[in-house]
């Protein structure tokens, strides 16, 4: 089992003409998602590497069927992007694109309130079910179908928790990249919730970082409804304050939104916080058992 | 992107929000001129991007235009240190010269975003001029707070109900509501991150002025602001963090002797934690992005030497897009050509992970690799410490 993506997901691409959309829609037809077209305003109507381009969403929902769309739109127009797939109805609308200015995306949260549409991102890898379903960037051949769910707010470091998983042969169920941006549209409790509700999904990794309170309202989550074991890890812990570490939302400000608080939060909650990001790996081993 | 004051009040001003008169200067004739053209008691304030400069002697008071002119002397060329600079301290290279105002009352206004509800959130408090980081943790409730609908801005009402809040006089209440909103509209319309005046002043004869300002703005909207770009202090940048941007690197210069490099953000500010963890010390974030080219290694590799204190190199490259045998390249070209004389801890996880071990190898260069995190950061640490 999984969430959010199976082999039921019909993926749409927005902004498939361009290099990383071409790129990244052909590994994902690769790795066995099934993509039914793109997007990309005023080429609708041609062919790119064999797939349907579209005029807009809209457009490409109707003629496809699409439920998904994944944006490999730049910066300036990303918001815009978002905003299209929601009102074209797409159940999930996933947003890889890094540098959106934050008031585009409070606008766009705003514009997304009372919608049915789920967001994923921005300024994130994506999210995969092993053997099912990969929309994102991530390298799909070092995950393996199983029982942990991950959710993080990183990229490269979601990956070194995968590989280390399955070097241990866990698998995932599903891994949810939910972005470095102080303004996302999926967070940890939403991504928590799914988890925990899903059957398949035995244990959960939830990797951190600096700035914002999303770890400490995740930990009063989990205190309260996840039965399920938790194991955690929280990167900047040597990240001097006041400065923003690569990821738009990664500062300590205020003195809020250090990592030593965010552990001390998930360890209250009965998480398994690890403090080297080498353990996550055995912490999940541990507590499989 | 952080602004000075003096920047910060320009554009506040152009907005109605009222600023005490004054201009910048550059030289202490120039201190002296200012002073007389404003007439009468005068305030001469350090220009640097960091807080607290009154605690470190960077806000002083001139009865007249010659003892503005000798403390603008002493002040220029001094390094200030405050409780946001850290112990180094700051060049001080320019001063802002304004005229003093007859304070009766000290309040606080500042505009943040607020992740929890993705809204900008408007706050104003009466504890104005201390420091309000302390206010918030240890009185939270004397910060009234009030969320902005985006678009929409911050509606009369709830600036009036800020100010009544505050204790403002009836008389005064509509003059201070409007510099909210006009605050509000300015921090909105140019994409800022961050408004604060603290203090938020009340004068004898009853205005209402910015007498400190504090703007800095989302350095993802920049490219649509023009005018603001050009307000960029590099002076107050460190020089290798300056040089690394215009690669398009993500550095950060911290104070320990283990260099690192690193794919991604995350991974980054996790290899500096594993560092630490194995005994040692970090001497920077560096995030090399996702598509690093073998030119952008060799920059990086460029800027990491070019700290002093670094005795030891840690390589942490997790390949997804970025394929292990084409870092290990980059690696590999960027030690011969300039020849690196501390260790160099190579970890390379993912795709082509193999080809890549063998560049390295067969390189004829002493590269020290390591199998996982914390295989590397031992390594790197022990490297570190034998070349002391």
């Amino acid at each position: 089992m999984s969430v959010l993506v199976d082999k039921n997901t019909r993926l749409i691409v927005q902004g498939i003409t361009g290099r990383e959309g071409t790129f990244h829609a052909l590994q994902a037809v690769k790795y066995g998602t099934n993509v039914v077209g793109g997007v990309t305003p005023g080429k609708g109507g041609t062919k790119h590497e064999g797939m349907d381009v579209f005029n807009s969403v809209d457009e490409a929902r109707r003629k496809t069927g699409a439920n998904a769309s994944v944006i490999f739109v730049p910066p300036p127009f990303a918001a815009d992007a978002i905003m299209e797939s929601a009102d074209a109805g797409i159940e999930l609308v996933v947003c890889i694109t890094e540098g959106i200015p934050t008031f585009d995306m409070i606008r766009t949260a705003t514009f997304l309130k009372g919608k049915s549409t789920r967001l994923i991102g921005p300024n994130c890898p994506g999210l995969i079910s092993p053997g099912k379903c990969k929309i994102g960037i991530m390298p799909g051949h070092i995950h393996l179908e199983g029982p942990v769910g991950v959710v993080s707010r990183s990229g490269t470091l979601t990956y070194e928790a995968v590989g280390q998983l399955t070097r241990r042969q866990i698998g995932q169920s599903t891994c949810i990249g939910i972005g470095g941006d102080p303004i996302i549209g999926t967070n940890f409790i939403d991504a928590i919730r799914l988890f925990n509700d899903d059957a398949e999904t035995r244990a959960i990794v939830m990797i951190g970082e600096i700035g914002g309170t999303a770890e400490e309202e995740a930990a009063a989550y989990i205190k309260k409804n996840v039965k399920k074991p938790v194991v955690g890890f929280i990167c900047g812990q040597t990240a001097p304050p006041g400065r923003r570490m690569g990821h738009a939302g990664a500062i300590v400000a205020g003195g809020q939104g250090t990592a030593k608080e965010k552990m001390a939060a998930m360890e209250a909650a009965g998480i398994k916080v690890v403090k080297s990001p080498a353990d996550i790996g055995d912490a999940i081993k541990s507590v499989l058992r | 992107m952080k602004i000075h004051e003096y920047q910060a009040k320009q554009i506040l001003a152009r907005y109605g929000v009222r600023i005490p008169r004054g201009e910048v200067a550059y030289t202490k004739e120039e201190a002296r001129e200012i002073a007389h053209k404003l007439g009468g008691l005068v305030v001469v304030k350090a220009q640097i991007h960091a807080g607290g400069r009154g605690k470190g002697g960077g806000v002083k008071l001139a009865k007249t235009p010659d003892e503005a002119e000798k403390i603008t002397g002493q002040m220029l060329g001094m390094n200030l240190v405050t409780p946001q600079t850290g112990p180094e301290g700051r060049k001080v290279q320019k001063v802002l010269i304004e005229e003093g105002l007859n304070i009766k009352k000290e309040l606080y206004l500042g505009i943040v975003i607020d992740r929890q509800t993705g809204m900008p959130v408007f706050m104003a408090s009466a504890s104005g001029g201390m420091d309000i980081e302390e206010v918030a943790a240890k009185n939270p409730e004397l910060i009234l707070k009030e969320f902005v609908q985006p678009g929409l801005g911050l509606q009369p009402f709830q600036a009036r109900k800020l100010a009544f809040g505050l204790g403002i006089a009836p008389e005064l209440i509509n003059d201070a509501a409007q510099f909210m909103v006009a605050l509000y509209k300015a921090f909105e319309d140019t994409d800022a991150s961050l408004a604060e005046i603290n203090p938020f002043l009340i004068t004898g004869d009853s205005k209402v002025y910015a007498l400190d300002a504090k703007m800095t703005f989302d350095d993802n909207a920049l490219y649509r602001h023009q005018d603001l770009k050009e307000l960029r202090d590099l002076n107050e940048e460190d020089p290798l963090e300056v040089e690394a941007s215009k690669f398009g690197l993500n550095y950060i210069k911290l104070d320990g002797s283990v260099a690192c490099m690193v794919n991604g953000a995350g991974l980054a500010m996790a290899t500096m934690d594993i560092i630490k963890l194995a005994g040692g010390s970090p001497a920077n974030f560096l995030d090399v992005g996702g598509g690093a080219s073998a030119e952008q290694v060799k920059n990086a590799f460029r800027i990491l030497l070019s700290d002093q204190h670094v005795r030891a190199v840690l390589i942490n490259i997790f390949g997804g897009i970025m394929r292990c045998d084409i870092v290990a390249s980059g690696v590999v070209e960027a030690a011969k050509s300039m020849g690196i004389k501390v260790p160099v801890v190579v970890r390379l996880e993912g795709t082509n992970v193999e080809q890549g071990q063998d560049i390295l190898r067969t390189s004829g260069l002493n590269f020290i690799v390591a199998d996982g995190m914390k295989d590397a950061a031992e390594k790197v640490v022990a490297a570190a410490g034998a070349g002391n």
